[in-house]
């Protein structure tokens, strides 16, 4: 064996779950090797140039405030912001970026290769060394090993991928790219089940080939935004989408050759993701539909490239050509790159543990589309709570595991590893029941603090975060101890702020629990401190939703008495003859590390809580008989 | 967010598991149908005030004041200060109790419907329907049974529950059920148009027309009202309907119980009581189950007043849901019937004037200031005159004259009357919500909530139901 180096962390794929997990390794310190298919291609963008959205600008906002790079290198490199949902409640406000894909992912290649501590090298991963359920390192396909106490398996769809257009398939990572075909044997070995899972991508045209008069004309918000709470960007150069829809004739060609789509042929056999249909299955599972639209988004801005968002297909290149040219627009688009759909292995993400890392398999994590997720953001989040927590076994800490109640993040993993998933998992803000407390507004407050224990929140980053809550307590604290009496000074002020009279003795606070006051309008009249607009944003928000979020609260804390009761790692299922036959199956395959985790198990009911939290007692009861006699 | 249906369901059977729980729970204690005691007992950190608000006692002591294993005797009384029965209490504090929680016993005198009255008094007040099994859950988490019987407590929650589950999936009958998801189904479509339209901002969804949500849930809020009027006959249609009957000697009181009986020969059934010398027995009127009280009283003792004493006539007559007060017709009235016509005053009466085959005597005008005159009917046994037209007004006093249009759908069971008024609150929130000119993302919540408490009803809690209904619902993708 030719060892070629030894590393704490070893993070196989640099895509955007394995880009995190590298820098949050090490830059908290560890020795940490990236190793990439391809030096050229790191953090690909192979699908959609857009950043961000519900659920997943959410995310972005989260993995920034723990101090990981997806947020700011978006801000560096995007060319077009939205802020969605703006008439939808706080809560749901989505930032969503359309990014020069190039730019991006050579931002981020530049990050990685001047991060201390971090090697990047082109190596394709074919083993995986296991030690007494340990991983030890990997070996490349030229024969060398690398040596590591961790390792992230981050391999997006590259894992034995294939492609399909029309009638053709061929082997390939997403455009074009090589496949890892080996890893999936080694990780079998190693006894990790393995799913088949199956996206796809509409084609490129090129822009000098539509026609724009015949669309409608997107542009970007006037007001800069950014993701990170670091950037600070103010201006920016907004580059427009296009809006166009499909007709009856697009339809009729799709129709027409549906016998030739790969999904109706029987040669996709993985399962594609319901939210991102190709355009054949939603002519086919809504025949009434009499128009779907797309969006044409540019790549970026040293390319003629535009991607065709809605359009996603695997047909044959002669339907492919023949269904754009129908639509409004792009009747003479040239075609740059043709749709695709792309099948890869994933493993079953119920082998892992809420860290991550495999239950079996020590030292052994895994994140992004590997674990059956679809999304750069979902990826990326993930990336860095593998690359956190194998940081976080070398050096013997606490691992970091983010509460459903405390981030998407949280949300994110535990479906994964509770529910698993029967499709590409994405994001959504539904799938958060404390959605009203998991704002993007508010992600520095609720996760810099666990940012900073692990030592990923910069000096820089903490201190911008402690002058924001310092702004906060102190205005609320003025707030709270303001005290109106109902005079006609009052008055007057009031109706300068254009809200109606007092009646009694009000406090600012009070006041601003009324939806048409706001702090930055009580500000001038009151003489308050000038805030900055992200504490203002905080006060508003907190003031105004105050009762909705304290019943959001109430409810978090009622939960916590279950998910504070952890379920030892050692528990026999088989020694708990009360539960039904049904739930012990079920915790016995999923494991969930609290009782809170094992009550969101469907077919564990809520008589099988009782029962596990009687056992637990009876456990601790006879631990502690045990103790008393020795 | 199919993990919030059942974490909460989760929650909702197991609130609370340490010592002297936040979460207060009560149940009926003694078995069914038998005896003539009903116990309720309440256990958690709001058993005491929650009985000290619908227990009166006697001599005025507050609950509070009384120490552990002290009684005190006083009347069960509803929010409008009616008095519904007449109970000893028994508190028991922590942590000298079974549950080592603060415990209160209501020893309740009067029949079944009385003590389910007092039960839904705990629930409204605070406190929850305890779960299968609850209490000695509760026991034995509070280290009360020892070590040796976990294993039999785990049996127990388990065993309890697929039993009530079947008792429940019993008496859920195909047509409430069938309603039950037809008014998820609709609140599930709501829920997932508002969350499609957030979820995807960017997709070719309809904006969702706020006024129309508030149509919806004002009719849906229509539908749960209605379904707890049911809930009245239903539960008569299940546990009987307490029926007194009342008048002086010789009224009748005999050959009209022995018409109700001997006409529908069906269903006689005699439960001798354990405590007291009463007989019950049943009779099939249109379809309306009667439970009627003291029939050995009524058979023994013509002149029952006067026998009893008037504390006990009234106490009698207290513990009936329906009382059927017989006067002669063909007499005026004598001082014995302005006796009886004073203990029916506050109660659901029908007035039976009786020998109608003899000529009138009596006042009708008078009557009928006190009474309705569609409660006041004329009887014969002898001809069977009138015994249709009672047959007629029993069914309308059990269904309101409403419900026959709805036929088999019914609410039994208290404790899904009890969920449906949850979930009427939730609706109504729902309404405040868009009343105040909030957003989509909070219409939401008390939506869910509503969606989720009428899952509790048919034990749907678990799954992928809003995200698959989304994709179900709506063409979405890139």
């Amino acid at each position: 064996m030719f060892v070629a180096g030894e590393y704490d962390v070893i993070v196989i794929g640099a895509g955007h779950a394995g880009v995190e997990a590298a820098l949050a390794a090490a830059r908290i310190g560890c020795r940490t090797l990236l190793a990439t298919l391809s030096m050229d291609n790191i953090a690909l963008m192979p699908c959609n140039p857009s950043v961000g959205g519900p659920g997943k600008g959410h995310l972005v906002r989260e993995l920034d405030a723990l101090g990981g790079e997806m947020g700011i290198n978006a801000d560096k490199t995007c060319i077009q912001f939205r802020l969605l949902n703006t008439g939808k409640g706080p809560a749901v406000h989505a930032l969503r970026a359309q990014a020069d894909k190039k730019l991006y992912q050579f931002t981020m290649k530049e990050t990685c290769e001047r991060q201390a501590h971090l090697d990047v090298k082109q190596l394709l991963v074919d083993d995986l060394l296991i030690e007494n359920g340990a991983v030890r390192g990997v070996t490349i396909e030229t024969g060398e090993t690398y040596l590591c106490r961790t390792a992230v398996l981050a391999t997006g769809t590259y894992l034995r991928g294939r492609i399909i257009i029309g009638e053709t398939t061929y082997t390939s990572g997403p455009n074009g790219q090589r496949a890892a075909l080996k890893l999936s044997d080694s990780l079998r070995q190693a006894g990790i089940r393995l799913m088949r899972f199956k996206t796809g991508t509409p084609a490129r045209v090129d822009a000098r080939s539509l026609d724009y008069d015949k669309m409608e004309i997107q542009p970007g918000d006037e007001e800069a935004r950014n993701f990170s709470f670091m950037s600070d960007e103010v201006t920016r150069e907004q580059i427009p989408c296009w809006l166009t829809y499909t007709n009856e004739a697009t339809h009729k060609i799709l129709r027409d050759n549906i016998s030739r789509a790969p999904m109706a042929n029987g040669i996709i056999e993985g399962i594609g993701p319901r939210y991102c249909p190709s355009i054949e299955t939603k002519i086919m599972r809504f025949p009434d539909k009499a128009a779907h639209q797309l969006f044409l988004e540019p790549e970026g801005l040293h390319t003629n490239e535009v991607y065709v968002q809605g359009m996603s297909t695997s047909m044959p290149m002669d339907v492919q050509l023949a269904f754009l040219h129908t639509i409004p627009g792009l009747e003479h688009c040239h075609v740059m790159r043709a749709g695709y759909a792309i099948e890869y292995d994933c493993i079953d993400p119920l082998q892992l543990k809420p860290t991550l890392e495999f239950k079996t398999i020590q030292g052994f994590f895994s994140a992004g589309q590997a674990n059956g997720t679809s999304g750069y953001e979902e990826a990326a989040a993930q990336g860095i709570i593998a690359g956190i927590n194998a940081a976080m076994l070398v050096r013997g800490e606490e691992p970091l595991v983010l509460k459903r109640s405390e981030a998407y993040i949280g949300v994110l993993i535990d479906d994964l590893v509770t529910k698993g998933t029967q499709e590409p998992y994405r994001i959504m803000t539904s799938r958060a029941e404390y959605r009203l407390l998991l704002r993007q507004d508010n992600a520095d407050l609720r996760l810099t603090e666990y940012g900073r224990r692990v030592e990923l929140v910069s000096d820089a980053r903490y201190a911008r975060f402690q002058a924001k809550k310092k702004e906060i307590e102190q205005a609320m604290h003025v707030l709270r101890q303001t005290f109106l009496t109902p005079n006609a000074e009052t008055q007057q002020k009031l109706s300068a702020v254009s809200t109606g009279e007092i009646h009694t003795v009000t406090t600012l606070f009070d006041l601003l629990r009324r939806p048409e006051v706001k702090y930055a309008s009580l500000q001038p009249v009151f003489g308050l401190p000038i805030l900055s607009r992200a504490a203002e944003q905080q006060i508003d928000i907190s003031i105004t939703y105050d009762g909705y979020i304290k019943k959001q609260q109430d409810q978090v804390d009622r939960m916590e008495k279950l998910e504070i009761k952890i379920l030892p790692e050692t528990i026999d299922y088989r020694q708990i003859p009360s539960l039904r036959d049904e739930a012990r199956e079920k915790l016995m395959k999923i494991r969930p590390r609290s009782v809170g985790q094992a009550g969101r198990i469907s077919g564990v009911s809520p008589a099988d809580i009782s029962v596990l939290l009687v056992y637990l007692e009876q456990q601790r009861r006879q631990k502690e008989a045990a103790h008393e006699l020795s | 967010m199919k993990e919030l249906s059942h974490i909460e369901a989760v929650l909702y059977f197991f609130r609370g598991e340490n010592m002297q729980q936040a979460e207060t729970i009560s149940a009926i204690a003694t078995a069914r149908g038998e005896g003539g005691i009903g116990i309720i007992r309440l256990s958690g950190e709001g058993a005491v005030r929650i009985a000290e608000m619908v227990f009166k006692s006697q001599r005025g002591i507050p609950l509070a004041k009384l120490v552990s294993y002290q009684a005190a005797y006083g009347r069960i009384v509803n929010s409008q200060g009616e008095v519904i029965d007449e109970a000893i209490c028994l508190v028991m504090r922590a942590p000298y109790s079974y549950t080592r929680e603060d415990v209160v016993e209501l020893q309740c005198h009067g029949g079944s419907m009385p003590l389910r009255e007092t039960l839904e008094l705990t629930w409204k007040y605070g406190a929850r329907p305890a779960e299968a099994g609850e209490f000695t859950k509760r026991a034995f988490l509070n280290g009360r049974l020892d070590l040796s019987q976990a294993e039999a407590v785990m049996d127990v929650i388990q065993a309890k529950t697929t039993a009530s589950l079947r008792v429940a999936s019993g008496h859920l009958t195909g047509k409430l059920s069938e309603k039950i998801k037809s008014l998820r189904q609709d609140i599930l479509e709501m829920i997932a148009h508002l969350e499609a339209t957030i979820d995807f901002p960017e997709d070719d969804i309809d904006d969702v027309v706020i006024s129309d949500v508030s149509y919806r849930v004002n009719r849906l809020r229509t539908a749960v009202g209605q379904l707890l009027q049911t809930a009245h006959a239903g539960r008569i249609l299940r546990d009987g309907l307490e029926t007194a009957i009342i008048g002086k000697p010789n009224v009748g009181k005999s050959s009209l119980l022995n018409s109700l009986l001997q006409e529908e020969r069906a269903i006689v059934t005699a439960i001798p009581g354990t405590t007291r010398d009463s007989i019950e027995e049943y009779a099939d009127v249109g379809g309306v189950p009667l439970r009627i009280i003291d029939t050995a009283g009524i058979r023994s003792t013509e002149d029952m007043v006067e026998k009893m004493g008037v504390a006990k006539a009234r106490a009698y007559v207290e513990q009936a849901a329906l009382v059927l007060a017989l006067f002669d017709s063909s007499a005026s009235l004598t001082p014995e019937d302005k006796e009886v016509l004073k203990l029916i005053r506050s109660k659901d009466v029908l007035v039976l004037l009786t020998k109608a085959d003899l000529p009138c005597r009596v006042s009708l005008e008078a009557l009928q200031q006190s009474f309705a005159a569609e409660d006041i009917l004329m009887i014969s046994t002898l001809t069977g005159k009138g015994m249709e037209e009672l047959t007629a007004a029993i069914v309308r006093k059990v269904y309101g004259g409403k419900a026959q249009s709805q036929e088999g759908l019914f609410v039994s069971n208290a404790r899904e009357a009890e969920i449906l008024r949850q979930t009427s609150v939730c609706l109504d929130a729902v309404q405040k919500t868009i009343a105040c000119g909030m957003s989509a993302d909070f219409i939401v919540i008390d939506l869910r909530s509503a969606w989720e408490k009428l899952g509790e009803i048919t034990g749907e809690t678990v799954g992928d139901d809003i995200v698959d209904q989304i994709f179900r619902q709506f063409c979405i993708g890139k």
